[in-house]
């Protein structure tokens, strides 16, 4: 199953703890949605102030990104630029 | 208040113009003549984007008043080239790519055609004290003073510099 | 398709073309904001507060109003109020009530040069003096300017409904401190127990402005059934067209905003501060409305950077191994929530292999304008602590400074302190150029110091199109949506040539306006010739399937007896039949007859924009007597991915490397007692001219990104990020002193060592 590692306070605050998480998941989008519905709350904050780095690569607003079994899922702030 | 009536020569030709007393020769380029190359980034007289030569001197045109070209000989961006003929400082400014915006560019051409025409062989040092009253802020200016050298080399007729 | 090939197998790219846009540059056609005019077109003038913190009681127009020639004033009366949330529009989420309170002051002034009203009027002079007619009353308030002041109880709050986010338990009482953001890895009491060495800093940095030449500027007209145009200079003409139709509550399709030339942006042209004041003026007046910031505006009023406070803790073992690092930031984020201290928090350490680290931002509000992004945002400042310490900790474990960074530095699979791990990374490959760069083994004189440093941004893909189209002729016309600030409708043009198989001169480069070509996100992020030439590229590539299925027609064969070659139609070998290669030309001749016209729009979402990584060398000589400091020589070594068009890639080093310059020298916010901007000017706030800088000598580095078609990584901002620490790692080298305080300007430098002299 693919691993979400939660290392900032941004996701930090609603994980209760958590660290990491195992979740049953083949896609970001579907990823989101289980996240909320384990931790409410985390998928607005995830949707609206973050973005995921999928095995090293980061994706901003990619609901369709694809998870592989073993895949790592780290959220990160939203990043802008200049 | 009436306005004032200017007769010029710009660019070669014979310009007249009305302005107010407060009205600068870059207000009048830009809003009276529709020569909107000289650019405004400051109207202090500190970036030199609306440098203009005026009777073979180089003045920032925010500095000087519309009425003070009475009687006077002003070049503009709009004239350095040569009808479709660039001016070899403008040439080497594309080869050099010593742009990137391009907002400062017009005063940097104007500038370093001054330059040029006081003095042809300029050092890598006097060029950049002479467009020192010229800001850029995309280049680093590393580029502009390439071209700068190279256009100098070529008008001095000798082989590519840089 | 793939073209990350050999550039010996390219036509194109990695060539140096003059640029499309060029002859109009260098001759002064380009028409940049305020070059515009509309018939029937008058002036906008902004009235703006004279104090930091003000609480507006009442405003009276009438005398302006009264005067002949003002056909219009505005104040936040005239906005709709907007709620305090987040909201989406496509360029991201954004605080649309701060954006609104930020163009035009709503209740209180929260810094000076605040705008509180604006008017239309028929001449510039008359506007100028509707502007001091407009009677404003004030009931000052105590202000805060520093960061520290700002978030010490008691201070001034400068928003009643500002809870911390980002603490548990939520604080009972509001502050100035608008969010507290943290990172941990690992361990790092004990990684700290196991070090060797410890260093400590407390560095700062004050705010700067990305000073662009061409000041703000727009033109705005509006007809009586709603529909608007907007002209302005920005970095993002569908961000104009959102965040002022999200200001204004007008619809998107009732707007359409044309991209002008832009003379610099850096950042700073990311938000909007004129747009939506000139159209609801144009609206009010019935006619056209331009309007330009003045430089002073410019300063008090748009951009910044933020400044910040920095405390870095570093422990390594005595081989040089990094065992755990600290780092606290706070961040001015300006009257508004939103400094980047998101960037700040991951920037500055991510280039390194720490097993223990702990981060803490403060994102911080204080009476001074809203905070812009300036290139790489966040990252420069949080570097120049970090790079700053590591010289530091290299003197003091007596080690090579490069040596330091070689054994510490992430490769391919180092898993960062904010969790991410890196993949592709060229950051070894950079280092190793630095090592084999004749400047670093260079000899120096007495009085002459030499520093490095090393500086990382993510850069960003997102979402972009691109159109290309064949004209009749054969000639092709590009369109992306994305303005040119730096080149890069040249590397747009050039991508698609070299799909296409075309010389460059047969490509035309446009940027279109929001009604021309899809949805793109603003140029910023160092994305557009990453994520808009990779929708030019896909067009491009559907172009050629095109004229593949028309050559086919033409000869009545099957489409894959059809190749692509050096721009023509060819038959694939015997079997297909004898034909004479076709041309562009010669296919777009019978377009009608074949399906109709042949082009492509391509709308994507890029992802996996490749991380970037610049080492600098810096060598000074400081003058003791008068604290100043000249640059002697500086090298700037990136991986850029693949240089589509090198000359302008080296142009975004060598001016990234200036600005970081200037940072470290000269610029800063100067504020007098009563918090008013005492240096709103190009004469008091200096930035670099020619005279002050040497050559720049720009490395590049390609380590091609495989997301990418051509394997570009963004450049743009990662040459902004070491600078600061490369010069004062080098005054510390050529004088011993640690300058922990930005920026190195005489006075301080002289203090400094006039301390040090006291010390004995």
């Amino acid at each position: 199953m693919p691993k979400v590692v939660f290392s900032g306070s941004g996701a930090l605050r609603f994980t209760e703890g958590r660290t990491e998480l195992e979740v049953a998941a083949t896609s970001f989008r579907k990823l989101v949605r289980e996240l909320d519905a384990r931790f409410p709350g985390l998928g607005e904050q995830v949707e609206e102030g973050m973005a995921v780095a999928i095995d090293g690569v980061i994706y901003q607003d990619a609901y369709n990104a694809p998870l592989a079994e073993g895949s790592e899922i780290v959220l990160i702030p939203k990043i802008g630029g200049g | 208040m009436s306005k004032h009536h200017v007769t010029t020569t710009i660019n070669g030709e014979a310009v007249e113009f009305l302005c107010e007393t407060q009205e600068t020769l870059l207000d009048v380029l830009r809003n009276t003549l529709n020569l909107t190359g000289s650019k405004e980034g400051c109207a202090s007289g500190d970036c030199g984007a609306c440098t203009v030569i005026m009777d073979g001197k180089m003045v920032c045109s925010c500095l000087v008043l519309g009425v003070e070209a009475e009687g006077s000989s002003v070049t503009t961006v709009e004239g350095i080239a040569d009808g479709e003929t660039l001016h070899p400082v403008q040439r080497k400014f594309l080869e050099h790519a010593a742009l990137q915006c391009g907002f400062c560019t017009p005063g940097f051409i104007v500038a370093t055609k001054a330059l040029l025409d006081a003095n042809p062989n300029p050092t890598e040092e006097e060029a950049r004290y002479w467009l020192a009253g010229n800001l850029c802020r995309c280049t680093g200016y590393d580029k502009i003073i390439r071209a700068v050298m190279d256009a100098a080399a070529e008008m001095r007729g000798e082989a590519r510099a840089a | 398709m793939n073209y990350i090939v050999p550039q010996s197998e390219l036509k194109i790219v990695g060539t140096r073309p003059v640029r499309p846009d060029g002859v109009d540059k260098v001759t002064g056609r380009a028409t940049f904001g305020a070059d515009m005019t509309l018939p029937g077109m008058i002036w906008g003038k902004v009235k703006r507060s004279p104090h930091a913190h003000a609480r507006i009681v009442s405003i009276d127009a009438s005398k302006a109003l009264a005067l002949p020639g003002v056909k219009a004033v505005v104040t936040a009366a005239d906005f709709p109020e907007i709620a305090n949330e987040e909201a989406f529009v496509g360029e991201g989420p954004m605080n649309f009530r701060d954006l609104s309170r930020n163009c035009m002051a709503r209740d209180k002034a929260l810094y000076e040069g605040h705008a509180v009203a604006a008017v239309a009027a028929t001449s510039q002079a008359i506007a100028d003096e509707a502007i001091e007619l407009i009677d404003v009353r004030y009931e000052v308030l105590p202000h805060v300017i520093d960061v520290e002041a700002a978030m010490a109880p008691g201070a001034p709050v400068l928003h009643e409904d500002m809870f911390t986010t980002g603490v548990e338990p939520k604080p009972a009482k509001p502050s100035n401190i608008a969010k507290r953001v943290s990172f941990t890895k690992g361990d790092v009491a004990a990684g700290f127990a196991e070090a060797d060495v410890i260093v400590e800093g407390r560095y700062t940095t004050q705010p700067v402005h990305q000073a662009y030449i061409e000041p703000h500027a727009c033109v705005a007209a509006v007809s009586a059934d709603g529909q608007a145009q907007i002209y302005s200079s920005t970095q993002g003409q569908f961000m104009v067209r959102a965040y002022s139709a999200k200001v204004l509550g007008w619809e998107i399709a009732n707007l359409r905003s044309y991209p002008m030339e832009i003379g610099g942006g850096f950042g700073g042209k990311t938000v909007v501060y004129l747009e939506p004041l000139a159209l609801l003026l144009a609206q009010k007046s019935g006619r056209p409305v331009k309007m330009m910031m003045t430089r002073e505006d410019v300063f008090r009023a748009s951009g910044p950077t933020s400044g910040a406070v920095i405390e870095v803790k570093i422990g390594a073992k005595r081989d040089g191994a990094i065992v755990a690092a600290r780092e606290v930031l706070k961040y001015q984020a300006g009257a508004f929530a939103g400094s980047p201290i998101g960037p700040g928090c991951m920037c500055g350490l991510a280039l390194y292999d720490l097993p223990n680290v702990e981060v803490i931002g403060y994102d911080v509000v204080s009476n001074r304008p809203k905070v812009a992004a300036y290139r790489a945002p966040g990252a420069p400042i949080t570097s120049f602590a970090i790079e700053s310490a590591l010289d530091e900790l290299a003197c003091k474990l007596n080690i090579d400074p490069l040596a330091l960074r070689e054994m510490n530095g992430a490769r391919d699979g180092t898993k960062t302190h904010y969790g991410v791990t890196h993949k592709d990374i060229g950051f070894l490959s950079v280092l190793e150029a630095a090592r084999s760069h004749p400047h670093y083994k260079a000899p120096l004189q007495p009085g002459q110091g030499r520093g490095i440093a090393c500086g990382f941004w993510f850069n960003i893909g997102g979402e972009s199109s691109g159109a290309v189209h064949v004209n009749e002729d054969g000639s092709v016309s590009v369109v992306s949506g994305n303005p040119d600030i730096g080149g890069s409708r040249a590397s747009m043009a050039m991508m698609a040539a070299e799909v296409l198989g075309v010389p460059m001169d047969q490509v035309r480069p446009i940027v279109g306006d929001t009604a021309s070509i899809g949805f793109s996100f603003l140029t910023g992020g160092s994305r557009v010739t990453f994520a808009t030439g990779m929708a030019v590229t896909q067009a491009a590539e559907k172009v050629v399937d095109q004229l593949k299925t028309r050559a086919a027609q033409i000869w009545d064969i099957p489409v894959d007896a059809v190749e692509w070659k050096d721009g023509k139609a060819w038959p694939a070998g015997l079997n297909a039949g004898a034909f004479e290669p076709l041309s562009v030309a010669q296919i777009a001749l019978k377009a009608g007859r074949t399906g109709g016209p042949i082009g492509s729009e391509v709308s994507l979402n890029a992802q996996g924009a490749g991380a970037g990584f610049g080492c600098h060398i810096c060598d000074v000589e400081v003058d003791k007597e008068t604290g100043h400091v000249k640059i002697l020589r500086y090298t700037a070594i990136q991986d850029v991915g693949k240089a589509i068009h090198p000359a302008y890639v080296e142009g975004q080093i060598q001016g990234g490397a200036a600005q970081g310059i200037g940072w470290a020298l000269n610029e800063e916010y100067i504020y007098d007692k009563n918090g008013k901007l005492e240096n709103a000017g190009f004469l008091d706030y200096r930035v670099p001219v020619a005279s002050d800088l040497p050559l720049i000598e720009a490395v590049m580095v390609e380590v091609p990104n495989p997301r990418h078609p051509f394997g570009v990584r963004g450049v743009g901002e990662v040459p902004i990020v070491p600078p600061m620490a490369a010069v004062a790692n080098a005054v510390r080298s050529a004088t011993g002193l640690r300058m922990e305080h930005l920026p190195i300007s005489p006075p301080k430098l002289r203090a400094a060592v006039d301390a040090e002299a006291k010390a004995g």
